[in-house]
């Protein structure tokens, strides 16, 4: 079995109405039940705003703290979803219905 | 197969004919494309030695895998030598003892294969790079010179392609039914285009340009062999065999296209044309018409005409309005125009193109098709206009002569 990251990227500016955001957390937790049914769950979680990061750099013997995020763009990491499945087919599988729910793109991507 | 009995011949024609075979079967084995691809090398230039001197085996196929076995087996256990790691050593060591032993029988394992290759997750340029490498056995001089791009960059682009297969966990397995009729749309898209590479001959060695419609040809027969129940795999052949047919009149001596009314129709291949009409009533039966078996139906309305103005135009418009159907597009809109022309004349033809003006705008055909519409309309000012714009937007050299001449013929605007 391998492991891939199924990554959320969400665009930067207002997030949906109440209601939709409802809509789509059931529809979420739906398929958070059904992944681990499948034996296929390890970890699944959104993130709080870029807005909320902070940065470390390494910089000779120090580390340095400045506010995030790290990159700046028009889109973000909005959370994340780890599967363990057979293989890439499986994994894309499972993110297909993470684009439907989240209606997001998502990044799937193998753990080494 | 007959087999020439000449060796260096013979294993040519092997190469070209179980290169893929050779390729699934040991990549089934070692779970590695690379190793996969060396081991076959090594055993073609085995055969290369010694075919010529102790003669043809009776099996060849046989023989090149079973030699690409043992030539895997020699590489892994000499790797596991040069490892530090014990763990990597006694891993490669268990993988030679496991390709001993695996039993002589083969199952042709060519269609993994090619849904590996044309795996919807590689990108479109490394799908064609992958498929005409492993399963056509063109080495990747021959495939950079039929898409002009150096053979570094190929290289890159293949070995990117198998990293992402490994690294990724690309599955090697013929899809499930449910996924199977996208993933087979993504198969016959590589193979239709390599096909249309080699046919739009415009610069290039004319050569590697034919091989690879023979090469997209003999792709199409593998899919259309080991999923006989698509039609949509068997439209495909059909499409290429019925253009495929045109080719000896398709280009005048000195290399410029001649448009499909005026090419001599004595030179079409008439046995292509043949195998092509049966395939498409064949498949046209089941009763499933997809876009590749309307594309097939509509040029073997085409090559059924002996003489040009024999076409069945009104056959054809009613064709483009099945695959615009399953297909919308406004370039399938635009060639129904041209038949909707040849069946009603120029001025209902220029009313099927105006609602395409727009969407199409920065598309040469566009242009070159109100062009000779113009032209036949009487319109000759506009036709000017409209050949000015189709040979700014157009990039292939032999269609840019073929409007030149046409805007020749026209006065001056």
């Amino acid at each position: 079995m391998s492991q891939y990251l199924l990554s959320v990227y969400q665009p930067d500016g207002p997030i949906p109405e109440p209601e939709a955001l409802a809509a789509i957390g059931e529809d979420l937790d739906r398929l958070n039940d059904e992944m681990r049914a499948a034996g296929a769950w390890v970890f699944s979680n959104g993130l709080l705003p870029p807005a909320s990061a902070t940065v470390l750099r390494p910089d000779g013997d120090e580390v340095l703290v400045t506010d995030g995020p790290f990159a700046e763009g028009k889109e973000h990491l909005g959370g994340f979803t780890i599967v363990d499945v057979p293989d890439l087919d499986a994994a894309l599988a499972w993110g297909k219905r993470l684009a439907v729910a989240t209606t997001l793109p998502i990044e799937v991507r193998p753990f080494a | 197969m007959t087999l020439p009995t000449d060796g260096a011949e013979a294993v040519a024609a092997v190469f070209r004919a179980e290169f893929g075979r050779a390729v699934s079967v040991l990549y089934r084995y070692l779970g590695d494309l690379d190793r996969a691809e060396d081991a076959v090398q090594d055993a073609f230039a085995v055969a290369v030695a010694r075919w010529p001197v102790d003669g043809v085996p009776a099996a060849p196929s046989g023989w090149i895998i079973t030699t690409a076995r043992r030539r895997a087996i020699d590489r892994l256990r000499r790797e596991a030598v040069g490892r530090s790691k014990e763990a990597e050593a006694t891993e490669l060591l268990v993988l030679a003892a496991s390709l001993e032993t695996a039993s002589g029988a083969v199952e042709d394992e060519r269609l993994r294969l090619i849904f590996t290759c044309c795996h919807p997750a590689l990108g479109p340029e490394a799908r064609v790079a992958l498929t005409l490498r492993l399963l056509g056995g063109l080495s990747t001089a021959e495939i950079a010179r039929a898409f002009l791009v150096p053979e570094s960059t190929l290289a890159q682009r293949i070995s990117r392609a198998k990293a992402k297969i490994r690294q990724a966990r690309i599955p090697y397995r013929v899809p499930s039914s449910d996924d199977l009729p996208a993933r087979l749309a993504s198969v016959l898209a590589v193979v239709y285009l390599i096909f249309n590479e080699g046919y739009t001959a415009s610069a290039g060695d004319r050569l590697v340009r034919e091989e690879l419609c023979a090469e997209a040809i003999r792709l199409a027969r593998l899919v259309v062999g080991l999923l006989p129940e698509e039609p949509e795999a068997a439209g495909l052949l059909a499409l290429l065999l019925l253009i495929d047919a045109r080719r000896p009149a398709r280009l005048d001596a000195s290399g410029a296209m001649i448009a499909l009314p005026d090419q001599d129709r004595s030179a079409w291949d008439t046995a292509l044309i043949s195998e092509g009409h049966a395939i498409v009533r064949g498949c046209l039966l089941l009763g499933r018409p997809g876009p590749y078996q309307l594309q097939a139906a509509i040029q073997a309305v085409h090559d059924d005409a002996a003489l040009a103005t024999d076409t069945d135009w009104r056959q054809i418009v009613t064709l483009y309005d099945q695959l615009l159907r399953v297909q919308p597009s406004p370039v399938i809109a635009l060639n129904r125009a041209v038949a909707v022309a040849e069946a009603e004349g120029p001025s209902a033809g220029l009313a099927a193109v105006e609602p395409l003006r727009d969407s199409l705008a920065e598309f040469y055909l566009l242009h070159g098709v109100r062009a000779g519409l113009l032209v036949r309309a009487g319109r000759e000012v506009e036709a000017a206009e409209e050949y000015d714009a189709a040979l700014r937007l157009c990039g292939n050299e032999s269609e840019r002569e073929f409007l030149a001449r046409r805007r020749g013929l026209l006065p001056e605007g």
